[in-house]
């Protein structure tokens, strides 16, 4: 079985979140920390206002991975992150996330490329040295 | 508090096990947004040799953090969660997860120490099936900000 062709017009997408967003992620992943969710509590521990899970911006990010191999999760080997800036989500706005990828590698014996994501809110960028790996 | 660097090193038994249902993946495709068919449709999976729905490959997060809550959850750790931020994060496929799946999971705290006035923590867990066949590593390293 011959797998689909990557589809690199997929590596390039924006991504919105939302407080309604946020509350959907922690449940879904069970992180409840209370700074994904309560502005004072946030503000409390000195974070400008509520923020995302990095982990739901590293999710958001690594779905263009997916969507490049066919939309198939096994053919996705391996992914990291450093989360390198905060994605700040205000009271009744959507904050929109840039997220790029680019073919850094190809390893035409292990068939396998490594592909490496920008992800930036406004100006900052939000998650450092992303990279997945796939299975072509 | 600070963070207790005796911890460093400590390997927890097994938490689980963690059966996988259909609407934990489709609940965690929706929130990240994961445009696939096969996190939330069954034929579409199928289509891929999956027995059923698969999930993203960040879902075993909401896994491996409650293997984590062992540590974070513990008192004597000194990790104070609303002080916490996510620092790094890894996985390792060595399968992707279905529905139905019946995983366990064994954390291992990797490092734990102070810098710059942060608690850095290190842990990895090892997700594995019913048989014992490894599924996911994930490492994550969070930081639990100072107070200064």
């Amino acid at each position: 079985m011959s797998a689909p062709a990557a589809d690199s017009a997929a590596l390039v997408r924006t991504v919105t979140v939302d407080r309604a967003r946020l509350v959907a992620y922690a449940d879904a992943s069970g992180d409840q920390n209370p700074i994904h969710q309560d502005a004072d509590v946030a503000r409390s521990v000195g974070l400008p206002d509520i923020i995302a899970h990095g982990m739901w911006t590293m999710g958001a990010a690594l779905d263009v991975v997916t969507a490049y191999v066919g939309g198939d999760p096994g053919r996705v080997l391996s992914c990291q992150t450093r989360f390198t800036g905060m994605v700040v989500v205000p009271e009744g706005e959507t904050v929109e996330v840039r997220v790029e990828g680019t073919v850094t590698k190809r390893d035409e014996d292990a068939d396998t490329e490594t592909i490496a994501i920008t992800a930036t809110c406004g100006e900052d960028k939000v998650l450092g040295r992303c990279q997945a790996v796939v299975r072509v | 508090m600070p963070i207790n660097a005796d911890y460093a090193g400590r390997e927890y038994p097994p938490a689980g096990p963690f059966t996988v249902t259909r609407e934990e993946i489709v609940a965690f495709a929706d929130a990240v947004g994961a445009t696939g068919a096969a996190h939330r449709d069954q034929s579409a999976a199928q289509a891929l040799g999956y027995a059923d729905v698969v999930a993203p490959t960040t879902f075993a997060v909401r896994l491996a953090q409650q293997c984590e809550a062992q540590l974070v959850g513990d008192p004597e750790a000194g990790i104070d969660f609303a002080r916490v931020v996510h620092g790094e994060e890894t996985f390792v496929h060595h399968r992707p997860i279905v529905a139905g799946d019946v995983l366990k999971g064994v954390l291992h705290v990797d490092r734990m120490r102070e810098a710059g006035g942060n608690g850095m923590v290190s842990t990895r867990v090892e997700l594995a099936d019913d048989e014992g066949r490894p599924v996911t590593t994930v490492r994550s390293t969070i930081v639990v900000r100072g107070e200064g």
